[in-house]
């Protein structure tokens, strides 16, 4: 699939071009064959490679899953099914459906904005956008804390609105407030991922739909939707990952166990329980959500491997 | 005119993101079951299986009683950040925390009314516990009292008091057996806790931490525990650990409350009330008991004699001035944990 | 210069400009720019005196050294095996390279702290890495080293997923020439491929950094939090003002405040970096 990406560089004129079938062979490689692949470097490079893939990322969730399977399957499967962990994984869900809804909203407004415009103060805003990327989850469950808390300036305005809609929402140690300190964490994974893609096409297929006198929805439909998709799914499941995985900044807004943990806060109340047992369900819950979030990788991969084929 | 579109498209969007905004939001919507009352209990860390128990015979207790049937949310974690939270607006209708001071700074606040801590019985703790000590099985560094902590090449586990309210327990411990021992010379004490905290191997953020660094990363000779911690401990791992208890410690009173702004709001003073005081029944007390705490009422700690070293000599809170006092002298910025742990 | 009038101007055809900006400006206002105001809003109910006296205690700029230089260091490390990883990735087969293109993006997916209960147990002297170091007398965990391992971890895909794009477009002919003229290896990737490739890994590099600086689930599991040691993180001094015996709010939102300042600047050059790598592409 990377040989597609390549050929398709080609023809986009990064290289030269090559003749349908003999031009192919000039150059001695085959698509099978990679450049170099022979000799000590290679070898050494990968192998350097590999070995710290299996050191830094392979070996952690064989420890994960190892100690979740240590008293045996039947304890796995009950940690796996208990009620909170039910719960949790529900909560989980509907915080990320939210979330991702949300950032991929904003993540094509922000990308159309910041891709087909110019105007002052651009830069400033991509880099605003990008903020949570960095942030410490400390800090975004503080920020929501002194916003919306119960001491928080924000909380009187909060309660004005339910008293007018005659509802009862809290923003803060409730689902809606998981759900916004989840599209906290995860607002900029949309738009980063789709602002390259869109800036690479440039605009001038939707200045030429423009001129042919299309809409502006009709433009993004047709003329720019196509280009993006793969890009577009590929960040909606990069936001899904993440939004599975924060910990820091729900854990500042949640507080009640079966009620309003996400997994990882279930996973840190079971290993926080202390006892050997918990400890165990803890990494099976773990295991759980390296699952999931194996899933979703794989999921990232076809969508990357289809998106090389349709486009 | 091209401006005018310009701000009302502008409107439009503002509108349109809002709503994004709001139907994100409804879904999290409160739902109230009118036969069940629902209650939150916000507590800390290690009573964990002891609530989850009590709330069990609670809730069979107050169906026989009234005929209503009660679901009791927990709350757990560090007790400190526990306050905190119903501070910022988690809505507990009672707290069950490990310090008095942490339920003090509710009262601040105006959630929780003044005379709480008369308001149950022997201070609103209806169990309590001290500090001891937790070491490898065979004891290798011969550890029997506060004394043998300050020795070289011993490495002692014990959480960051400017962290974690419980580790300052930890500390005042110490402080009370070196002043007994020292006859109240304030610099020899301090020269005993800076060898002390010399030893210190890991200092986690919180008890919890502090346990799991000994007991499963296998760090450190010596682990300065709550007892019903390192009692909870030893069940686990019978063939492990063993227990000290220091000829000094520190009786922890941890303490209960209704939070009465919350439990108006929610229209569960009555529930709440029932829920702390049946704390102190027969069945609670035992149940405390079996739960490694010491139960406050003192015909029912005699017959966990077994399970509790009775023979402690026990300081509180009080000999310190009261938890704000020590605080603000002991463990404040620059004040003398800073000193004797910085030089 | 140019060519970005002839844009400004060929981009006021397409619709869309108001609509956008509103909703993103709305959006972003509402739930980043707001909350994170509330920081600024907190800290400055200390006078400047106060501010600068927390801000410059001992413990707080050793923690803020701690931090960027934990972070620095494990962004180094990333950056070199993160171009080992993209490059076999992107140049070489081999078996299993799928699979490892599929896990990159685990560190962002598992929740940090179970990545760091995890690595404080297998860095500890009692487990399986912390043996084999231990051996070559390294202490991992409850030391720095241990902090710099917890944020390779959680920095390893920014690094990566910044410089696969760059190096799938780059076309391997670019080092080939090199080769056939004779060139060591060495040369071609200092020569020819480093300065294509400089930008994306500064962009990796930048973001591992901002990342790591702010770490916390995966840091205070493994760092041992020892004031002594130099082993508390920022986010952990956060912490302590918010957990311990008085809660300090202002405290908190001063230091978050300074940290925040750090992270956007350093995004700033990251951006600009990608700007102007963007211009020399043209």
């Amino acid at each position: 699939m990377r040989e597609e990406m390549r050929d398709r560089g080609r023809q986009d004129g990064l290289s030269p071009k090559q003749g349908e079938g003999g031009g192919e062979m000039a150059f001695g490689n085959g698509d099978g064959q990679k450049s170099g692949q022979k000799g000590i470097v290679p070898i050494l490079l990968i192998a350097v490679g590999v070995l710290f893939f299996l050191v830094m990322l392979v070996l952690p969730l064989v420890e994960v899953i190892y100690r979740s399977l240590k008293d045996g399957l039947e304890s796995y499967m009950n940690a796996v099914t208990a009620e909170n962990t039910i719960a949790a994984l529900k909560v989980t869900l509907i915080a990320a459906v939210i979330a991702l809804a949300v950032n991929t909203f904003f993540g094509l407004c922000a990308s159309w904005l910041l891709t087909k415009f110019e105007f002052p103060g651009k830069h400033v805003l991509s880099v605003l956008i990008d903020i949570p990327f960095s942030i410490s989850p400390v800090i975004a469950g503080l920020a929501y804390i002194m916003t919306f808390g119960r001491m928080g300036w924000a909380t009187p305005i909060v309660e004005q609105i339910n008293e007018w809609l005659g509802t009862d929402i809290s923003l803060v140690f409730s689902i809606p407030g998981v759900v916004l300190a989840t599209i906290f964490v995860t607002f900029p994974f949309v738009s980063r991922e789709l602002i390259p893609v869109m800036q690479a096409q440039g605009s001038k297929e939707e200045e030429a739909a423009v001129m042919l006198g299309a809409r502006g929805l009709t433009i993004f439909r047709k003329v720019t939707f196509p280009h993006i998709k793969w890009a577009l799914l590929y960040g909606i499941i990069l936001c899904a990952a993440r939004a599975f995985g924060e910990f820091g900044a729900v854990y500042a807004v949640s507080k009640a166990r079966g009620k309003t943990f996400t997994l990882p806060l279930e996973i840190d109340a079971l290993y926080m329980a202390g006892s050997a047992d918990s400890i165990t369900q803890a990494f099976a819950v773990s295991s759980l959500l390296v699952a999931l979030a194996i899933i979703i990788l794989i999921l990232k991969q076809i969508v990357e491997y289809c998106g090389k084929d349709n486009r | 005119m091209r401006k005018n579109t310009w701000t009302r498209k502008l409107a439009v969007a503002a509108l349109l993101a809002c709503t994004v905004l709001v139907t994100g939001c409804g879904s999290g919507e409160k739902k109230k079951d009118s036969d069940t009352i629902q209650m939150t209990n916000v507590s800390y860390d290690p009573t964990r299986e002891f609530y989850a128990s009590y709330n069990k015979i609670f809730a069979d207790y107050y169906k026989e009683k009234t005929g209503k049937k009660v679901e009791i949310t927990q709350s757990h974690g560090g007790s400190g950040s526990q306050a905190r939270s119903v501070l910022e607006g988690n809505e507990a209708d009672v707290v069950t925390l490990a310090l008095a001071h942490d339920i003090t700074l509710i009262e601040d606040q105006g959630l929780i009314e003044e005379g709480w801590l008369d308001e149950f019985e022997g201070n609103s703790s209806p169990y309590t516990s001290t500090i001891v000590f937790l070491v490898r099985k065979g004891n290798e560094k011969g550890i029997k009292d506060w004394e043998d902590l300050t020795k070289s090449g011993v490495d002692v586990i014990t959480p960051d008091p400017k962290s974690s309210g419980g580790a300052c327990w930890n500390f005042l411990a110490a402080w009370e057996y070196a002043d007994r021992k020292f006859g109240g010379d304030e610099a020899k004490i301090k020269e005993f806790e800076g060898d002390l905290y010399k030893n210190v191997l890991v200092m986690d953020s919180g008890a919890r931490g502090a346990t799991t660094t000994f007991v499963e990363n296998g760090q450190g000779d010596v682990l300065i525990a709550w007892e019903n911690e390192a009692l909870l401990t030893l069940k686990e791992y019978p063939d492990d650990y063993e227990l000290v208890t220091p000829s000094v410690s520190i009786k922890a009173e941890p303490s209960v409350a209704i939070v009465d702004e919350n439990a108006k709001k929610n229209g569960t003073e009555e529930v709440a009330k029932e829920y702390l005081q049946y704390l102190y029944s027969e069945d609670a007390q035992k149940l405390i008991g079996e739960n490694f705490y010491r139960p406050s009422n003192q015909d029912i700690l005699k017959t966990f004699g077994e399970t509790f070293d009775l023979s402690v000599e026990m300081c509180t809170i009080d000999d310190f001035g009261g938890w704000d006092q020590a605080y603000e002298d002991y463990f404040a910025d620059d004040k003398i944990f800073d000193e004797i742990y910085s030089k | 210069m140019k060519n970005r009038q002839r844009r400004t101007r060929r981009a006021s055809v397409i619709p869309g400009f108001g609509l956008t900006m509103g909703v993103v400006v709305a959006m972003l206002s509402l739930l980043i720019l707001i909350p994170l105001a509330s920081i600024l809003a907190y800290s400055f109910r200390m006078s400047p005196g106060e501010f600068w006296e927390l801000v410059t205690r001992p413990n707080v700029l050793q923690a803020f050294a701690t931090s960027i230089g934990c972070a620095f260091a494990a962004a180094v490390v990333n950056c070199v095996f993160g171009l080992i990883l993209a490059w076999i990735l992107v140049r070489y087969d081999f078996f299993g390279k799928r699979l490892i293109d599929a896990m990159i993006e685990l560190p962002f997916a598992l929740p940090t702290a179970v990545a760091g209960i995890t690595l404080s147990r297998m860095y500890s002297d009692q487990g399986a890495m912390g043996k084999f170091l231990a051996r070559l007398g390294i202490e991992a965990s409850y030391t720095k080293v241990g902090i710099v391992i917890a944020l390779i971890f959680v920095g390893i895909p920014f690094v990566v997923r910044a410089i696969q794009p760059v190096l799938e477009k780059l076309p391997k002919e670019y080092e080939e020439a090199g080769m056939m003229l004779g060139a060591s290896p060495f040369y071609v990737f200092r020569r020819v491929l480093l300065p294509e490739l400089m930008p994306p890994l500064l962009t990796g590099f930048g973001l591992a950094l901002a990342r790591g600086i702010g770490e916390y689930g995966s840091v205070i599991y493994i760092s041992g939090n020892s004031e002594r040691e130099g082993t508390q993180v920022v986010s952990y001094v956060i912490m302590q003002k918010l957990n311990s015996g008085s809660v300090d709010y202002e405290g908190a939102a001063a230091i978050a405040l300074v940290l925040l300042l750090i992270s956007f600047f350093l995004l700033l050059l990251i951006n600009v970096n990608q700007i102007a790598a963007g211009r020399r592409a043209k």
